[in-house]
């Protein structure tokens, strides 16, 4: 489902010498598969987030997803393939403050088929619990309910695939274990596969396949 | 959920510096639509209200500008008069018609010189309200056009009814001068009817019977002013009571009370008068003689010259004119008794008019320019088109006048729309963040171009919609006040058809203040923005 061959990619230094983030000969995930990722500060769980996203183009290699070389897609092309078939939750949950909790989920409809399906962001919302609080502005909500709102959005368009940075690195114990076992859940009834990155042991002893960043990043062992 | 939406969304987040740039824009667009507006209203007002006659005839003293103003619009200084002999060569009737008659379908005199409050009082025929059509349509909205005969009737303009509350069989005494302080008070004449609105100068004018506007004191020629004077109030007599038994008792009244008068009137013009002291309450004949031997004395240049122009038309037109003539001032008197007139009009000789409104023969396309060039070449007096010196008041000072207006109010809106450019700018570094999200999201780098875009439209087409209710609603509020003070009916539903470009040319400036920041928003490296701390 999602295939990563022999992807590099660096960082130019201030004073111009280039520095190795990534350097991944292969690295597989599959279809609806739950996966945790760890690894120390630094070693680039996040850089290899965004590559996989699309967000950050590789300097050679090839991001496959369900057959796609997205490293080969235009910027636009990208956007749009991100768009449509994955999902990102960010450990800061960036909700847009401007935007109710509803609305949240929308926008991400808004800029996948350009049409937003209103009863699903409000039957995912119900899902995660915040049925309640649809027009709540995220300032309104504490933090376990705004991270619930970013699974809802991050599920919105039906991804094949679901990228969680730290997800509860910002919330507390109690909420923690909720947003792990809702994320896995809705996962696993959706068909969506899940690359979680977390720094908790107690999250990361949940998964079945644990992988260690450090040690498939030749970047990082070079270093 | 749509793009508009979005940015509808971002512009509410920031409501406070949202509204203060959205008012600034709207303060320039009202600003626009009220420079629009008022000069479309300024424009329509002078080129319209010509309509009926296309030449003016005046005296060559004072400005051809200020000649059109005087007469057409009631406006400014008033300006010399034409001898009564000019405006008789207009005239088809009577025992021969007039060297100018065969040029012009129609010539209206008007004697300007009076006021009532402050609006000017305009002595004319009631030919002025029957002859302009189709061009110009004169109805009623109360009463009748004033009548020939009665010479101490008027009637008058629609704001000046709603203005001075004069209505129909009311009394009005029209002051010398322009200004209602400063002139003394005429005698009274009756309104007999209420003008309907026509939307030009005239519905702030009074108009009064010419016949009237010479009996009243000080209008008859100064050299010959002793003989109206009895028949001014003898007519306002006539007027009130339509009587012959009345008006002989009435007559015998102001004998005396035209003692008084003259004595008033040789205190004005005493430099002029003086050696004639005390003679003017002679009999008519008596008088007569000696206004005669005053002009043999050719002591006054002006008054020599008016005699000097009627004897040159005397020979010119040999016979039948002696009606024109002053000593056939007793004659007239007769005429009067046998009629049972109680006024007497005052003598031709002693008359003057200000002006001519005239419109040339429509059959004769040479017309205009005959009669232009017949009247210009002497240096009696002046024919002046109205819509031609109208025109180069307008092209020349009022357009440029509006050019520098509309120059400095765009320029506002400029800034206006600078504000909304500054205000979005400097929100990009906290909205960074959410732009790279919606990036995460799958939006395309263009499509945060075109939600900052949109913004910047939203922003300017908003305030420049309130702008334009704005100036709109500022004229609404600010007409009745102008239409009391210069006569420009203006209302809130006018419009200029360059308030059509307001549209088009706030969207082009939204997308140019919207650029700069847009091109942020473009350029957004999401990776970096979205691993900088929140």
């Amino acid at each position: 489902m999602l295939r990563l061959t022999d992807v590099h990619k660096s960082f130019v230094e201030p004073d111009g010498t280039p520095l190795p983030i990534l350097d991944i000969p292969h690295f597989e995930v599959s279809a609806a598969e739950q996966m945790v990722l760890v690894g120390r500060s630094g070693c680039g769980k996040t850089t290899l987030l965004h590559v996989i996203a699309g967000i950050s183009r590789p300097d050679r290699g090839r991001v496959e997803i369900n057959g796609c070389d997205i490293v080969s897609l235009p910027e636009a092309g990208r956007d749009r393939f991100r768009a449509d078939n994955l999902g990102y939750v960010f450990q800061t949950f960036n909700l847009l403050p401007g935007f109710s909790a509803l609305e949240n989920v929308l926008l991400g409809m808004t800029f996948a088929r350009g049409r937003a399906d209103r009863d699903r962001a409000a039957s995912l919302l119900n899902r995660v619990g915040l049925g309640h609080r649809l027009s709540h502005k995220p300032a309104m909500l504490s933090v376990g309910e705004q991270q619930r709102v970013a699974v809802a959005r991050a599920l919105a368009n039906r991804p094949k695939l679901l990228l969680a940075d730290e997800p509860t690195a910002n919330v507390d114990s109690r909420n923690q274990q909720q947003i792990v076992d809702l994320i896995r859940q809705t996962c696993a009834e959706e068909k969506v596969a899940l690359v979680l990155v977390t720094h908790t042991p107690e999250v990361a002893a949940q998964f079945s396949r644990v992988e260690r960043l450090e040690e498939f990043n030749q970047a990082v062992a070079a270093a | 959920m749509s793009l508009w939406k979005i940015a509808w969304r971002s512009i509410e987040q920031r409501a406070l510096a949202s509204c203060l740039t959205g008012v600034s824009m709207a303060l320039g667009v009202a600003l626009v639509v009220t420079v629009l507006v008022i000069h479309s209203v300024v424009d329509r007002f002078f080129r319209q209200s010509s309509q009926g006659y296309d030449m003016i005839v005046g005296a060559t003293k004072g400005g051809r500008l200020q000649l059109v103003l005087n007469t057409v619009y009631h406006l400014s200084q008033p300006v010399e008069n034409l001898p009564y002999t000019l405006y008789k060569e207009f005239l088809k009737d009577g025992d021969h018609p007039g060297k100018y008659a065969s040029l012009v379908d129609v010539a209206v005199p008007v004697c300007l010189g009076d006021s009532y409050e402050q609006f000017r009082v305009v002595g004319t025929t009631p030919a002025m309200f029957e002859v302009w059509e189709p061009y110009q349509k004169y109805e009623f909205a109360d009463g009748r056009n004033f009548k020939q005969e009665n010479f101490f009737e008027g009637v008058i303009g629609s704001v000046v009814a709603s203005t001075s509350g004069l209505k129909v069989g009311d009394t009005f005494q029209p002051s010398h001068g322009i200004e209602a302080e400063g002139g003394h008070k005429h005698d009274a004449f009756k309104v007999v009817g209420i003008l309907k609105p026509t939307g030009t100068p005239n519905d702030r004018a009074l108009f009064i019977n010419m016949e009237g506007f010479y009996l009243l004191r000080g209008h008859a020629k100064e050299e010959e002013q002793g003989e109206g004077h009895g028949h001014d109030a003898e007519g306002k007599e006539h007027e009130e009571h339509g009587d012959e038994h009345h008006e002989h008792h009435d007559e015998a009244m102001h004998d005396e009370a035209s003692h008084d008068d003259h004595a008033g009137e040789h205190e004005e013009h005493a430099d002029k008068h003086e050696e004639h002291a005390g003679e003017h309450s002679h009999e008519d004949e008596h008088e007569s003689d000696h206004q005669h031997a005053g002009h043999d004395e050719a002591e006054h240049e002006h008054d020599a010259q008016h005699e000097h122009d009627a004897e040159h038309e005397h020979s010119e037109h040999a016979e039948a004119d002696h009606d024109h003539d002053a000593h056939d001032h007793s004659a007239s008197h007769e005429h009067e008794h046998e009629h049972g007139h109680a006024h007497t009009p005052l003598p031709e000789s002693q008359r003057e008019v200000t002006a001519i409104l005239v419109r040339s023969s429509a059959t004769n396309l040479m017309a205009s320019m005959t009669l232009r060039r017949m009247i210009n070449k002497g240096n009696e007096a002046q024919a002046v088109l109205p819509g031609a010196e109208i025109a180069v008041l307008l092209d020349m000072i009022v357009g440029n006048l509006r050019l520098l207006l509309l120059a400095l109010s765009v320029l506002i809106v400029i800034v206006a729309g600078i504000g909304i450019m500054v205000s979005i700018y400097n929100s990009m570094s906290d909205r960074r963040r959410d732009i790279a999200v919606m990036r995460s999201l799958g939006a395309r780098r263009s499509t945060v171009l075109s939600i900052i875009l949109l913004e910047s439209i939203l922003l300017s087409l908003g305030g420049g919609a309130a702008g334009w209710l704005l100036g709109h609603g500022l004229i609404a509020a600010a007409s009745p006040w102008v239409m009391a003070h210069t006569g420009f009916a203006m209302s809130g539903w006018q419009f200029s058809i360059w308030e059509a470009a307001l549209l088009p040319s706030l969207l082009v400036l939204a997308s140019l203040v919207g650029y700069l920041p847009a091109l942020a928003a473009y350029r957004t490296d999401v990776a970096k923005a979205l691993s900088a701390a929140p």
